[in-house]
């Protein structure tokens, strides 16, 4: 694969409205924090997407590694007790 | 002249300089040093778009002979266009785009920070739509030129060329004639006197941190405002009126 020489890549977080969570939008090269934030809003906030972006040096994010797959996730699998569906809904809570 | 035609050609002026700074930035579209940058001058060009349209909608109106937007930008000849002399050059390499971008969109900055104040409420209410889109692409053509002056000896070299080559193109943003007078006078026109200043000082600043010379003010080009223009106007026309002009009344 013929190496990267667009400049350093900075992941995009994307807020769609305030309070909301911010979600992985995609990622932008850019040299410094400036210009990463200014392409972030040119490349992913031209349809009225967002209020808000977060970017991220893409190196500073720590990834799990797929190899890790069965360690990590897998235990899960077979933990029904652990969601929540077994509990009664106290009267009068909507908002649960 | 009357308030009437002051008005028009002001409108015309204003629009004019949108459309065809619109143009020149869609010409880097697919041709931009990378993709980020791609998107960013044609939504630079977007939003002039759609600045030029309410305005050459008002001159229309204004104008009282039924003309559309779209007549106005389609069925003029280059010596009815107002545009300044500085949107039409050519682009250049990429340093010589983002200094019309940014000597252009600092004047726009100032220009609409008074004329939303117009006692025309369409023009006052454009402006300060505006104003929001072209401080932003004064942000960003500064930060350019401050990243290439400070950047290598090659983009140093480049955006100084392109500052020294554009610097006489400068005068002709503050230039004042009859219509201007006209419509200052009933508090309808920006007073270029009070923003030349301010442009002078935000663009020395800019230039300063990007270890640039600002040019010494010397001979400045002219026309622009006479509908008098570069050879540059003819050529883009000749492409942008083309299907209009070939096929009148053409819709899809």
């Amino acid at each position: 694969m013929a190496t990267d020489s667009q400049l350093d890549t900075w992941e995009v977080f994307m807020q769609s409205k305030p309070g909301a969570n911010y979600i992985h939008a995609g990622s932008v090269h850019a040299s410094d924090k400036k210009m990463a934030l200014q392409n972030a809003r040119d490349t992913y906030t031209r349809r009225g997407e967002g209020t808000s972006i977060w970017v991220v040096p893409s190196d500073a994010i720590v990834a799990s590694n797929p190899d890790d797959s069965d360690m990590f996730f897998d235990p899960a699998d077979d933990k029904m007790y652990r969601l929540p569906t077994f509990y009664v809904m106290p009267e009068g809570a909507k908002a649960i | 002249m009357t308030e009437q035609q002051a008005l028009y050609k002001y409108c015309l002026r204003i629009g004019d300089d949108a459309l065809i700074q619109s143009y020149r930035l869609s010409e880097w579209c697919s041709n931009a040093p990378m993709l980020e940058e791609d998107l960013a001058l044609t939504n630079f060009a977007l939003d002039m778009i759609g600045r030029a349209q309410p305005v050459l909608t008002y001159a229309g109106k204004t104008e009282g002979k039924g003309r559309t937007d779209d007549d106005l930008a389609y069925r003029r000849g280059e010596r009815d266009y107002f545009n300044h002399l500085l949107a039409e050059l050519p682009n250049g390499d990429f340093a010589y785009t983002v200094a019309r971008l940014f000597l252009m969109s600092t004047f726009e900055y100032f220009f609409f920070g008074e004329l939303q104040h117009s006692a025309d409420a369409t023009l006052a209410a454009v402006a300060a739509k505006t104003l929001k889109e072209v401080k932003y692409h004064m942000t960003h053509a500064a930060d350019w030129v401050v990243r290439l002056g400070d950047g290598t000896a090659e983009s140093h070299y480049r955006i100084q060329q392109a500052v020294n080559e554009l610097w006489m193109y400068t005068g002709e943003l503050f230039e004042t004639d009859e219509a201007d007078a006209l419509l200052e006078d009933k508090n309808i026109a920006v007073d270029m006197g009070r923003i030349r200043p301010e442009w002078k000082s935000r663009v020395t600043n800019v230039l300063t941190e990007a270890t640039l010379a600002t040019p010494a003010d010397g001979y400045m080009q002219t026309g622009g405002h006479k509908g008098i223009h570069t050879e540059h106007l003819g050529h883009i026309l000749s492409e942008m009126q083309y299907l209009q002009r070939a096929y009148p009344e053409a819709t899809w």
